[in-house]
């Protein structure tokens, strides 16, 4: 029986890394202090059917074949396609990821994240401008208001409010929430919403109204702000933009319901500014409540290879960006591309029909450990290993700390990184005979 | 193994007394020796100027440099300087590049390579975001690499000197050196960060850091006394407070003075003040603001214990990347410009923020002006590292442009014809008809670092040295530097051949292969009693206040893969 102390979960954004792992004859046996959605991804491996060998689609069924058979096919798809989607690589490590973008570069594919339908608008909001941002540690020890914005970390990320921030204690924050104002801005009045101290209800779809108002009120501009706004009644507006500029330090942290609902990107750009205006009062930041454990190192290691963190077209031989023209959506839903490799995400469960629809007509390689509605339209299928439980790696939290995933259990399948080493390979190889 | 003989050289070699002699360089296994077999590969350099590799000692290219380029796309796209700026399509040797201010890290270590450099060091690295600067650094092909640790606002550092615990400061110094895998000590604005956790700053040298009762000037001189315990390569690097500030060149000379009385173990300063075009600021405000170049540069003329670099400002688009959280908001607020932000927990702050440097602008002017100023006006070289602070006064790839504004008074009046008038009242640089040769210039490119970092095998081509070597395609015995600056400037953008340990790795201004580089980081090794007192506090530190546990705080063996562990020992 092994014990392994200080396990990175790799379920969320939040990377809490203070998990206690208990391994018996290789099976997670016991995990300590995870959230029920870590402990599911921990345990949870042991109690669902793995992908258990490489496949292809023959005669319209899905049929087990060798991975060198496997490798052979999906290096074909990718040799012959005149411009592959690669998409997702979001569940999975850095390390494979830097292996993914080599894959597109060298083939002149597209290469999309999850950011695609998430939080690709935030970073569209900080090219517009800016990030004024914290680590999570700045927020659990110095503020004393933190403001949820379109996000539910009640079920979506756990343990973020006892680690880093509504309940979290610090250096300057020593009573913890009794320290500090809560404070829920959302449509629907969520299980968040019902620990706060403030609840926020604003009309679906007018948060930039909302930003807008909160930026007169503390720019000084009362008189332009309407009897209501987003629903809100002016009063509130001002006494919300009275906390603001009289916290000693307000994290603002903000969810798809600020970069899917209606203004998208335009909703970040605003509270961007607003976080420029408030610290001409006080101090202020913003932090972006990731999904997939690692969305946010996709970003990074993408950016600093590629200069661009998402939507990167490969297909012109130097790096294209154009979010709206390049992002994995845009080209399904226009058709623009002839065969995809999907790792590390599901579209099959999250992408619009028309997207599927088209992903159906294509060919498709699935890496996954996991069966998924993507599996139902792939033509070649690899198993991979579980990065963070059977493989280690480099991982970023949602506010840009980088850790390293340990590998807990052995494995008999390959890392998402060997097997695109292994297309890598083949690819050259196949180029280099023709 | 591998042997190369380079011959008909015209070696400039400051370090070894070398000024442009005709001479062969002999090389084996990546080192440079005295002789090798008539089997060596030969190399004619045909007469043409040679010096050893380049090392950019400050400049920010892993990391920080990663927020510079998520937030600015349009810089991806940007060709000012052909050839070594925009985007490439991946060739046989050579990756995908973009960018210009903030190139992506393969653009980095080839365009670094094409000029001649083998040798960079990251200007800032938090110890809680080392991993991700030493994944950059792995990504930069072709250079060897180290890195800076921020100590400056740090709790730990700041509790230790308040509570006149010296041992237990250097020990806690050394730890977070290996914790980080850094070179040596950053300080920027000192307190500074740490204040600007409350959206506030510290006003100078004694102005308290709120809650933790020291002073900028306590810090300093806590981290130089700790420094030179731990007998550290480097100085303390120190970014003083108050930068961008009209008027702060008084705070500079009040840090550079601080430290005068300080005494080291080893053959260096005891300080270095970095990009000082930023700190050399006269006047009260913006209004009468002027070149105080004269009086940082007469005071460093008056003393021996430090060195510096210049920051120097080049027209054009810039990206402001810095530990110093609040000079970036107030440079967003003035500039109307896009501003990103980083609080890091217990250790620093940080942002970005683009910029542009208008030769039409008089400030800007000026401080155009005042970097030139400093490196003419302080008399020994060696006492001046160039620098643009890459890419805070300029990208790097401007390099070979700013160098004949150095050696050609020429060519600076050329610019300086083209500045606004009200500019020229507020700068000296037009009166001044100093032209570094070119013996100068290596010594501010390469040679003075290999003193300030102790690095005795880079910065020079004497026996023993890696074989880290730059031949541009100028000879020294029938160019003239004052006049001919295209000719320099060219030679400089593309070198004939860059050899980093042993191999070319650019031949004609084209990259030619790609190997790894390597990663230097000191250990510096404490008594064991002394370290385990500080791990009792710094414990403590982990299991209240930070959000990452110790264990998984320091960055691993994984992430240097051609590691240098320099190794010292406390005083």
């Amino acid at each position: 029986m092994a014990v392994i102390t200080d396990a990175i979960c790799s379920l969320c954004g939040s990377l809490c890394d203070d998990i206690t792992v208990t391994v018996e004859d290789n099976v997670i046996t016991d995990v300590e202090r995870a959230c029920i959605l870590g402990r599911n991804k921990f345990v949870g491996m042991f109690l669902h059917d793995r992908i258990e060998s490489p496949m292809i689609r023959k005669n319209g069924e899905l049929v087990d074949v060798s991975y060198e058979e496997a490798i052979d096919e999906a290096a074909k798809i990718l040799v012959n396609s005149k411009r592959t989607l690669s998409y997702g690589w979001c569940s999975t490590s850095c390390e494979a990821i830097s292996k993914a973008i080599q894959l597109a570069e060298e083939t002149g594919s597209l290469i999309d994240s999850t950011a695609n339908v998430c939080h690709g608008p935030s970073a569209l909001a900080v090219q517009e401008k800016g990030g004024p941002s914290a680590t999570l540690g700045a927020v659990k020890n110095r503020a004393d208001v933190v403001i949820f914005w379109g996000c539910n970390p009640a079920h979506a990320h756990p343990r973020h409010m006892s680690r880093y921030s509504s309940f979290s204690k610090g250096f300057f924050t020593q009573k913890g929430r009794k320290d500090r104002k809560m404070i829920v801005i959302d449509v629907r009045k969520t299980d968040t919403a019902k620990l706060a101290d403030t609840y926020v209800e604003i009309d679906q779809g007018s948060d930039y109204l909302l930003v807008t108002a909160l930026r007169s009120a503390i720019n000084g501009h009362e008189d332009v702000i309407p009897d209501t706004v987003a629903g809100v009644s002016k009063e509130d507006v001002l006494e919300l933009a009275n906390v603001l500029k009289e916290a000693k330090y307000t994290c603002v942290f903000y969810g798809m319901g600020v970069t899917q609902s209606r203004s998208k990107y335009k909703n970040g750009d605003g509270v961007s500014s607003l976080i420029s205006d408030i610290n001409q009062h006080s101090k202020a930041v913003m932090i972006g409540m990731r999904g997939h454990y690692n969305v946010t190192g996709f970003g990074q290691v993408a950016t600093w290879e590629t200069g661009f963190p998402m939507a990167i077209d490969f297909t012109r031989g130097a790096p294209y960006y154009n979010p709206g023209e390049t992002g994995a959506n845009d080209v399904l839903t226009r058709g623009d591309v002839d065969a995809a490799i999907i790792s590390a995400a599901d579209p099959g469960a999250h992408f619009p029909q028309d997207s599927l629809k088209y992903l159906a007509k294509i060919p498709v390689i699935q890496i996954d450990p996991y069966a998924n509605p993507t599996t139902e339209l792939s033509d070649v299928v690899f198993p991979a290993a579980v990065v963070g439980v059977e493989a280690e790696g480099t991982a970023y939290r949602m506010d840009g700390i980088s850790l390293r995933m340990k590998k807990l259990i052995d494995t008999k399948f390959k890392t998402d990184e060997e097997i695109a080493v292994d297309l890598i390979n083949k690819v050259r190889e196949l180029k280099g005979g023709a | 193994m591998s042997e190369l003989l380079i011959k008909n050289a015209v070696v400039c070699d400051p370090i070894n007394n070398v000024n442009c002699e005709k001479m062969d360089i002999s090389v084996k296994d990546g080192k440079i020796v005295e002789s090798v077999s008539s089997g060596a590969k030969v190399i004619d350099a045909g007469g043409k100027l040679t010096m050893a590799g380049g090392v950019d000692g400050h400049t920010h290219c892993a990391g920080k440099i990663n927020v510079g380029r998520f937030m600015s796309p349009h810089d991806m796209r940007m060709t000012n300087v052909p050839g070594l700026s925009g985007k490439e399509a991946p060739t046989a040797t050579t990756r995908a590049q973009v960018g210009y201010n903030t190139p992506n890290a393969f653009a980095i270590g080839y365009r670094y390579a094409k000029m001649g450099y083998t040798t960079i060091g990251e200007a800032a690295i938090p110890i809680i975001g080392a991993r991700h600067t030493h994944e950059e650094f792995e990504a930069i092909p072709i250079l060897d690499k180290f890195g800076l640790t921020l100590f400056g606002s740090n709790w730990q550092v700041m509790e230790y000197i308040r509570d006149d615990e010296p041992e237990k400061l250097a020990a806690y110094v050394a730890w977070g050196l290996k914790a980080s895998r850094g070179y040596g000590i950053k300080i920027v604005n000192p307190g500074g960060g740490e204040a600007w956790g409350w959206g506030k700053n510290v006003s100078g040298l004694d102005d308290p850091v709120p809650n933790f009762d020291v002073t900028p000037a306590q810090i300093i001189m806590g981290l130089a006394e700790a420094n030179e315990k731990l007998n550290l390569p480097h100085s303390i690097h120190l970014h003083c407070n108050n930068l961008g500030k009209p008027g702060n060149y008084e705070t500079t000379i009040a840090s550079m003075k601080l430290l005068e009385n300080l005494k080291s173990n080893r053959d260096r300063q005891v300080l270095h003040v970095t990009h000082v075009q930023f700190n050399a600021y006269g006047g009260t405000s913006w209004r009468d603001f002027e070149s105080a170049a004269p009086q940082v540069s007469d005071y460093i003329n008056s003393t021996d214990h430090m060195t510096f670099d210049l920051g120097q400002a080049i027209f054009g688009p810039a990206m402001t990347m810095t530990a110093d959280g609040p000079v970036e908001y107030a440079n967003s607020r003035m500039l109307n410009a896009k501003w990103s932000n980083m609080d890091v927990e217990l250790e620093d702050a940080s942002g970005v923020v683009p910029i542009t440097y208008s030769p039409k602008n008089f400030v800007n002017a000026v401080q155009w002006a005042i970097g030139l100023e400093l490196a003419l006006l302080v008399d020994d070289p060696w006492k001046v590292m160039f620098t643009t602070d890459s890419p805070n006064g300029g990208s790097f790839v401007n390099y070979p442009e700013a160098y004949t504004y150095l050696m050609s008074a020429k060519r600076r009046a050329e610019i300086i014809e083209t500045l606004p008038e009200m500019a020229l009242g507020r700068m000296n640089i037009p009166g001044i008809d100093r032209e570094l040769d070119l013996y100068e210039l290596a010594i501010m490119t390469r040679a003075m670092q290999s003193k300030m970092y102790c690095m005795d095998t880079k910065g020079h081509l004497g026996v023993g040295a890696d074989a880290d070597i730059a031949i541009y395609d100028i000879k020294p015995d029938s160019v003239d530097t004052t006049v001919e600056y295209v000719a320099v400037k060219k030679a400089f953008s593309g070198a004939a051949y860059t050899i980093k340990s042993g191999e070319v790795v650019v031949k004609d201004g084209e990259i030619a292969m790609t190997p790894e580089g390597r990663t230097y980081w000191v250990n510096a090794k404490m008594p064991q009693a002394t370290v385990d007192a500080m791990q009792v506090d710094v414990a403590k530190k982990f299991k209240k206040y930070y959000t990452v546990s110790q264990a998984n705080y320091m960055v691993e063996d994984a992430y240097l893969p051609h590691p240098v562990e320099i190794t010292t020992e406390a005083l």
